[in-house]
C-alpha cells in the first residue's frame, strides 16, 4: 500500500512543474509523509484550493493507497 | 434536495450545528491519531462541536469526501462551509487563525 516518495514528487511536478518540493518520510515506512510545497499555481487560492490542487495532482491515490501525506502548501513569496 | 440522498443528509448536518466534524471515531474516543489532533484543538479552545462519526455510516464516509472533494477525514465545516482538514485546521490553530474565525462567526463556546 505504500507509495516511494520519488513517486509522490513525480506525480505533484508533472501537475505543478514550477514546484519546489520538500518531502519527510515521517516514520521510514513509506506510509506517513509531510510535504512542503512552494508553486505560483498557489498564489490567490485558498489553502482548502492549494490542498485539492495537489490532492487532484496525486490523482486519487490519496486516502487510497497514499495514507498519510501531510501538506503545507505556499505560493513564491514576492522578492 | 439534490438527487443524492447521502449529499442531503451532509447538507442538514452542516446548516443544523455551526461547527461540525466529520471524523474517525467519536469526540470522546477518536480512532484515528488525525481526528484525535483536530478533537483536541477544539476542545483546548472550548468550542461546541458535533463529531459525526463516519465509521459508523460507510455511506456518510464515501459521501463526505466527495461532497468536499476532500479525500481524507477529518473535514471540518464551520457554518456550512468546508474549512479544511487535519493539515489546514492545525496550521490555522497555531496561527490563532481559527480563534478569529470561531470569533468573527460568532461561534459558541462552552460555557
Amino acid at each position: 500500500m505504500a507509495m516511494e516518495s520519488t513517486e509522490i514528487e513525480q506525480m505533484i511536478k508533472e501537475a505543478l512543474p514550477d514546484a519546489q518540493i520538500v518531502i519527510e518520510d515521517l516514520r521510514g515506512d513509506g506510509d506517513h509523509y509531510a510535504a512542503r510545497i512552494v508553486s505560483s499555481a498557489f498564489e490567490g487560492k485558498s489553502r482548502v484550493q492549494q490542498h485539492q490542487i495537489v490532492y487532484a495532482a496525486l490523482k486519487g491515490k490519496m486516502g487510497g493507497q497514499l495514507h498519510a501525506l501531510a501538506l503545507t502548501t505556499e505560493a513564491p513569496a514576492n522578492t | 434536495m439534490s438527487d443524492n440522498p447521502t449529499f442531503d443528509r451532509i447538507t442538514e448536518e452542516i446548516n443544523d450545528t455551526d461547527v461540525v466534524l466529520f471524523m474517525k471515531g467519536t469526540p470522546m474516543f477518536p480512532q484515528c491519531g488525525f481526528s484525535a489532533a483536530v478533537v483536541g484543538a477544539l476542545s483546548q479552545m472550548q468550542v461546541k462541536f458535533k463529531g459525526v462519526n463516519v465509521l459508523e455510516d460507510m455511506e456518510m464516509r464515501e459521501g463526505i469526501k466527495a461532497f468536499s472533494d476532500w479525500p481524507t477525514i477529518p473535514q471540518m465545516y464551520i457554518k456550512g462551509e468546508f474549512v479544511g482538514g487535519c493539515d489546514i485546521i492545525k496550521e490555522m490553530y497555531e496561527a490563532g487563525e481559527l480563534q478569529q474565525m470561531f470569533d468573527d462567526k460568532g461561534i459558541d463556546y462552552v460555557s
